[in-house]
């Protein structure tokens, strides 16, 4: 097992090498030019060139690349071209912002979602089945963003229950500043509960389907024992699938957090991108990627550990 | 009233005791008669095999037992299990005596262990369950069973997740697994139809010999006839749900009297028929949602007559408590 995790970090490595090596990539492939974006029209092409100097745009890309992959290990993203801040203090401010959403919204997701999977399955082609399965596929169908605004509408605009948008400030009671999360995990863990629920219903379906099932039962182990031998044997695909869908809620999402002017990772990318801020982008790719491959990482070494047939 | 099919017990009380079993699958269109009447009983120290073709309702009688069968089965009769009503009683009491006293394995020993824990955690669990003795207690327990039907390294073998054995030793683990509750009955479902012939016989002679320790019964499934001499006292032949000839190995194997039987025999491949051109039952077994009237073997039967097709077959009992159900069974006894 301890092998089997140490075989799996090593593997790690080159993934997020390659990771690195597209981040830089797509960043320089975009056309547009941030210091063409942030000199006024009428800069002399001396200052321009000054400016290019100071932020290293007119070394070779690969120079370029491996110096900003010699710092970025050394923790040093460089400064933010639209503001000249530290790209580090703006990534983990809006990194934080957006893991409080992602791990609340993956919470309420996850145990939605996995309740009404077993519950359909449990009761398979009856009314609890055909109301939770109903919701599931409501959950993975709405977009978003159009939830994001409905929930709006009728919660903020319509009645003045919750906050619109924004998190508060630090000054507020901590119960006013819980109001600004309801919204945003409420549409985010949306998509969770319906993909989940969707897997967990298909995989304890498929395992209701085993003879082992039926033999639990013959050796004469009560409901609660045998729904844990089940959802043992479910568990690997759904982990697989809940580390993608934490992957993509760390990711921030560009449009809820948008919506709701959350100023998580999915904000920060968005305006980066607007501005052609290429350091705040690279980092802000980078440390994601490097999240969801760490993320995959522990679920692959979960998986291990849950079913030994994976171990190889 | 039962439908006559009987083995009569001769010496004690019955452990196990079927008294009219049906079975039947009803779904919004199709109603599928799968067990038609089955009556047995079985005493203490006695193996009894169901032989039959696949789809014969061997396997669903068994699951009828145990209670194993979804929930749209509808099964009616009555099984005593110690003189206890098995079909009638709740859940609750049912779950103590499955894998107690009476206690079942399977075919596919790969498929019916539980993939992802332990030997020896599959076996301990079904002895906490059952007796609520600690976890650690349980664990010496199943170490004994292991050792019991001979596994050999037993102490690493229970650390061991079903994919790490081979299938003679997965089914020996899994006949442990039904042992740990020392139970009185123990149903066999197929247990060496996916085995190597091998192995086969190292099971049946595992089973003989487990038993002869335990003094339980034996409920036997299976089609493979050599299995069924080796480790029987009794036969009872099924055929489209419904037992058609029952006696001991020795009346069934030496004088089958249904023609059914008679083409099960001729169509098994044994030393004694070298050099003569096996026979093959003709057809195949009924559809059981469109059962004919009479006898459900007719269409195959090359003995067939007008009084076959329709009617109540008759049951024929002789004196040793073996049992015939056919039109012409006094006529084939001389044949």
């Amino acid at each position: 097992m301890l092998v089997f995790a140490f075989r799996r970090l090593l593997q790690a490595i080159p993934i997020l090498l390659g990771v690195t090596l597209v981040v830089f990539g797509l960043v320089h492939i975009v056309p547009g030019n941030p210091i063409d974006m942030l000199m006024p029209p009428e800069a002399s092409p001396e200052i321009i060139a000054q400016m290019k100097a100071a932020f290293g745009f007119d070394k070779p890309l690969y120079v370029q690349y491996f110096l900003w992959l010699f710092r970025a290990l050394q923790g040093d993203f460089g400064l933010s071209v639209f503001n000249a801040t530290p790209v580090w203090g703006q990534l983990i401010a809006a990194l934080g912002n957006t893991f409080i959403l992602a791990i609340l919204a993956a919470m309420v997701g996850f145990s939605l979602g996995i309740g009404f999977g077993m519950i359909s399955a449990l009761y398979h082609g009856r009314w609890p089945d055909k109301l939770f399965s109903a919701l599931a596929t409501t959950g993975v169908s709405l977009p978003h963003y159009w939830c994001a605004i409905v929930l709006v509408l009728a919660f903020a605009v319509m009645n003045d229950f919750l906050p619109a948008q924004g998190m508060g400030d630090d000054a507020e009671p901590l119960y006013n500043r819980l109001q600004y999360l309801v919204l945003p995990v409420v549409t985010l863990s949306l998509i969770p509960m319906g993909v989940i629920g969707r897997l967990v219903r298909a995989t304890v379906l498929e395992i209701l389907g085993q003879d082992f099932v039926g033999a639990l039962s013959a050796k004469g182990l009560t409901r609660w024992p045998v729904i844990r031998h089940i959802c043992k044997n479910a568990a690997p695909p759904v982990l697989a699938l809940m580390g993608l869908q934490f992957g993509y809620l760390l990711g921030g999402s560009i449009l809820v957090e948008t919506v709701y002017n959350w100023p998580g990772s999915g904000n920060l990318l968005n305006l980066a991108i607007f501005r052609r801020d290429i350091p705040i982008l690279q980092a802000t790719i980078l440390v994601l990627a490097t999240f969801f491959v760490l993320l995959n990482l522990l679920v692959d070494i979960a998986q291990a550990a849950i079913d030994p047939r994976i171990r190889r | 009233m039962p439908e006559g099919i009987n083995v009569k017990p001769i010496l004690g009380e019955p452990v196990l005791k079927a008294e009219d079993l049906t079975v039947r699958f009803k779904r919004r269109n199709t109603d599928v008669a799968a067990v038609n009447g089955v009556s047995f009983a079985l005493r203490a120290g006695e193996t009894m095999t169901i032989l039959g073709e696949s789809g014969s309702g061997k396997s669903v009688s068994l699951k009828a037992l145990m209670g194993l069968l979804p929930p749209y089965a509808q099964i009616q009769g009555k099984v005593w299990l110690n003189g206890r009503d098995m079909l009638t009683m709740p859940k609750a009491e049912l779950g103590k005596l499955r894998g107690g006293a009476i206690s079942m394995i399977f075919q596919e020993p790969m498929a019916a262990l539980d993939p992802v824990y332990t030997i020896g955690e599959q076996i301990s669990e079904t002895i906490v369950q059952h007796e609520g003795i600690s976890y650690t207690d349980a664990m010496k327990r199943a170490l004994g069973l292991l050792e019991q039907v001979k596994i050999p390294s037993a102490e690493r073998r229970l650390k061991n997740f079903p994919h790490e054995m081979s299938g003679g030793m997965r089914q020996r683990a899994m006949i442990a697994l039904a042992l740990a509750c020392s139970p009185s009955v123990l149903l066999a479902d197929e247990p060496t139809t996916a085995l190597d012939v091998t192995v086969q016989i190292q099971i049946l002679l595992l089973l003989r010999q487990l038993q002869e320790e335990l003094g339980m019964a034996i409920v036997f499934v299976t089609h493979d006839v050599g299995a069924a001499a080796e480790i029987s006292d009794r036969i009872a032949v099924m055929y489209a749900g419904r037992f058609v000839e029952s006696g001991t190995v020795r009346e069934i194997m030496k004088s089958p009297k249904h023609p059914y039987t008679q083409g099960l025999l001729s169509s098994t491949v044994h030393g004694g028929l070298r050099g003569r051109v096996l026979e093959t039952i003709p057809g195949s077994p009924p559809n059981l949602a469109e059962l004919p009237p009479g006898c459900a073997f007719a269409p195959r039967c090359r003995h067939v007559t007008d009084g076959c097709r329709s009617g109540i077959i008759p049951v024929i009992t002789s004196d040793s408590g073996a049992m015939v159900r056919c039109v012409r069974a006094t006529e084939t006894v001389t044949a």
